[in-house]
């Protein structure tokens, strides 16, 4: 007899009262205001009067059971048995006591975790999966977030910066790590190589051709075999045709590159939300540290702390100081490729005669 | 050093204590990342290579890792594996780097899978349910967790095809579900809100498991165009960046007067200094409707604030969203593939969310987009580029929505467009706004 299999409980979302801070709960749609009495410490005062310390420290993001158990150990010891993680993957804990706040950083600290990311500071680094588990990166992520966060610990544990900078990595061009003040991602330089052999067992080829955003692929018959051939002319090298088509590889250990995009912001705070700009490319893509990807990355944050004013996200700095003075403190080169030729282009261009000197 | 480096970030033990039996492979470049202040994902993975059960699957792990660090090419090919009655939520990994005779290098993590868990709204746990779902991870996979991925999902990465069901089996048993993968509704967000900030217009958690839950069988059998994301953020600061990358953003907001307490704000300009104020208050108001007073108070023109928190932000203490909170909400949000970056359009420029009708007005908002998506959509098309491709107006009158100056930046340049209708379309302008005011 066939293995009687278990039914799912389609549970969905869990409701997380089950595991929230009581006096979250108690005060919950009742918050009065907040401060922060140190980087890396947010402070938050309910109308009831209650309040309550949130230490939030930076992690690996991916964890084992060894980090879940030290980190949980402290906040048993320390804290009051109660987590919550960011959209950064940033690890927070909340006290109802003041005075349990040092002794919480100090064990942190103890153990080697960074106690930070509040406030204007560099907050840890979104990022994706990459070599460790995609099947279409062109570089690793938890790779370069680490060398990153190596080079930006001391942006991380103090608030130093104008306003806070988000920093995210992808490891291919449909850019899933998401916008930020500062982007570093994949940008393939060459087509992809298609091996003819396999392109009609694995994919299905009207889809692919369907997936290109530029019509560069069609189908072809290629040694008496149906496949896919690209018009390596109108070719973008983006890669969308690499997910559904593995044969047509557009990693590249050479020719897969790195673009930094900055100016890019979610919130609507001051300017509504914005895409991030292409700045830098070209950079090698070179495992394990990417020296090159660090340094462009420190000169623009060197650039920003030290011209932009107190709250001005990067992209809302060079709103203000326009991109010729950002190119020439940055001492980034200019190029024909930072000249935008997609749908809607025109509008990226300056149709008028405000210009800086 | 380490006070105690049994107790620490970088602490890997001895290897008389290994108890996988597989020898690990020389992992030069990964060890580069173990040094440096941030803690090490690598020393991580050796952590995990060192455990009795899945030991051996993480040695080869970083074995492969290595190689890619090598070669700078990933080595991973998806596939299809479900658990009994679901058709998504985890993302199968088999190994793709196969020796000379075609049998893999790193042959125990061969199948290397990935199960995407819902997390509770907004990211709450205890300890205790942490080590709970690490223990239950260590039993069935390599231990390794990611909270969380880019789709807000716990991400339990490393195991084999035949324990993913019992892993999955395990932790749904006491409250934990797949998330979304493929073509479907997948796993939402929803900021920390009401629970800890002040600036929370919406119940976020509320909406953000209402909305989700509602559509679990869209989740767990995709069968939709291309993937749906739901997130909700309790103001306009956007902290889920939900208009960025949602197909439906949920953000909580305020249409009353925001609250100052000039008390308050006098404090804050004898702290800070008239400058200060001026400089990073006043003058930064995107639709100039604030003007501080000779007496160091503050004015605020309400009927041109736009909501957009930065003041809010700068003077938590003085200045707080008004009290009648509602939502507004943007759809088409999605990330470069395949058009371009799309943000979400306001569909909903203000939803009451008080009374139970309301609630139900939400879902039943997001069950006429969703339908629409799966019968208009073409194949891998998402909202935004669904809508970009059929015009705002078809999307409006597809999903019985009005149209609403709020929706857009400035009205047509062009000319170019046939009107005929015109007399029509402005009495139907002139129609809603007698019904408005009654």
């Amino acid at each position: 007899m066939a293995e009687q299999h278990r039914q799912p409980i389609e549970s969905g979302t869990p409701d997380p009262f089950q595991y929230m801070h009581p006096t979250f709960i108690k005060n919950f749609g009742n918050w009065a205001y907040h401060d922060r009495p140190r980087p890396g410490v947010l402070h938050h005062v309910a109308k009831s009067g209650d309040e309550v310390w949130t230490v939030r420290v930076g992690t690996q993001r991916q964890l084992g059971p060894y980090e879940i158990n030290l980190l949980c150990d402290i906040v048993d010891k320390f804290g009051d048995g109660h987590v919550h993680f960011t959209i950064r993957s940033n690890f927070e804990v909340m006290v109802t006591e003041e005075s349990k706040v040092e002794p919480l950083i100090k064990a942190f600290e103890e153990a080697g975790y960074p106690v930070g990311g509040t406030g204007p500071s560099v907050t840890m680094i979104s990022h994706t999966q990459g070599w460790l588990h995609c099947d279409i990166p062109g570089t690793d992520a938890s790779g370069v977030v680490k060398a990153l966060m190596d080079e930006l610990h001391d942006e991380f544990i103090s608030e130093r910066m104008p306003n806070r900078v988000h920093i995210t990595t992808s490891c291919c061009q449909i850019n899933c790590g998401g916008q930020g003040d500062i982007a570093i991602n994949v940008q393939h330089t060459k087509p992809p190589k298609i091996n003819h052999s396999l392109v009609a067992n694995v994919c299905e080829r009207p889809s692919v051709v369907a997936r290109c955003p530029v019509a560069a692929i069609r189908p072809a018959i290629v040694n008496g075999k149906p496949s896919l051939e690209v018009d390596e002319k109108k070719c973008i090298c983006c890669g969308a045709c690499f997910p559904p088509c593995p044969p047509m590889q557009i990693n590249d250990a050479e020719f897969t590159k790195l673009a930094i995009w900055v100016g890019g912001k979610h919130s609507n705070a001051r300017s509504k939300p914005s895409f991030h700009k292409l700045v830098a490319a070209g950079i090698p893509n070179n495992a394990p540290r990417w020296p090159e990807v660090a340094e462009i990355v420190k000169n623009i944050l060197h650039v920003y702390k030290e011209d932009a004013r107190d709250w001005e996200r990067v992209g809302d700095w060079i709103d203000r100081i326009g991109w010729p003075r950002f190119f020439e403190l940055t001492e980034l080169p200019f190029t024909k490729f930072h000249i935008e030729d997609w749908r809607g282009s025109r509008r990226t261009l300056n149709a008028s005669t405000h210009i800086r000197f | 050093m380490p006070k105690d480096p049994k107790l620490h970030a970088t602490y890997l033990p001895p290897m008389e204590e290994k108890e996988s039996s597989k020898p690990f492979h020389p992992t030069p470049n990964l060890d580069e990342l173990e040094t440096g202040p941030w803690p090490s994902f690598v020393t991580g993975l050796k952590r995990l290579a060192m455990q009795k059960d899945y030991g051996n699957m993480m040695v080869d792990l970083l074995g492969q890792l290595e190689h890619s660090y090598k070669t700078r090419l990933g080595y991973w090919k998806g596939g299809t594996v479900s658990v009994f009655g679901y058709g998504g939520g985890i993302i199968p990994r088999f190994t793709e780097l196969m020796d000379s005779t075609g049998k893999p290098m790193f042959p125990e993590c061969k199948e290397f899978h990935t199960l995407r868990v819902q997390p509770p709204a907004g990211n709450h746990y205890t300890t205790d349910m942490l080590r709970q779902l690490s223990n239950s991870w260590s039993k069935y996979g390599s231990g390794l967790i990611a909270f969380h991925g880019q789709t807000g999902n716990i991400m339990f990465i490393g195991t084999t095809t035949e324990n993913t069901q019992h892993f999955f089996d395990e932790i749904n048993d006491y409250g934990w579900d797949l998330g979304g993968a493929g073509p479907c509704v997948r796993t939402g967000m929803s900021c920390i809100g009401a629970a800890r900030c002040e600036q929370s217009c919406a119940n976020e958690q509320k909406i953000h498991r209402l909305l989700v839950n509602n559509f679990q069988d869209d989740m767990h059998r995709p069968a939709l165009p291309y993937k749906f994301k739901f997130k909700v953020s309790g103001c306009p600061n956007d902290c889920q960046n939900s208009i960025h990358r949602s197909d439906f953003a949920v953000i909580g907001t305020w249409r009353d007067d925001m609250k100052v307490d000039q008390a308050e704000v006098k404090k804050f300009v004898e702290a800070k200094g008239r400058k200060y104020v001026v400089d990073n208050v006043i003058s930064r108001c995107p639709t100039n409707a604030l003007s501080l007073n000779d007496d160091d108070t503050l004015d605020v023109d309400n009927r041109n604030c736009v909501r957009c928190m930065h003041c809010i932000n700068v003077m938590t203490k003085a200045l707080s969203p008004g009290d009648d909170h509602g939502v507004t909400i943007l759809i088409g949000g999605k990330r470069t593939l395949k058009i371009g970056d799309t943000m979400g359009t306001v569909i909903v420029p203000f939803m009451k969310l008080e009374s139970d009708e309301d609630y139900e007005k939400l879902v039943e908002m997001a069950e006429e987009t969703i339908d629409f998506f799966a019968e208009n959509a073409l194949e891998h098309e998402r909202t935004g580029e669904m809508i970009e491709r059929i015009g705002l107006v078809n999307f409006l009158e597809g999903i019985g929505v009005d149209v609403d100056p709020h929706m857009i930046n400035h009205p047509r340049e062009i000319s170019y467009v046939r009107m005929d209708d015109w007399d029509i379309e402005a009495e139907k302008w002139n129609q809603r706004k007698a019904e408005a005011a009654g």
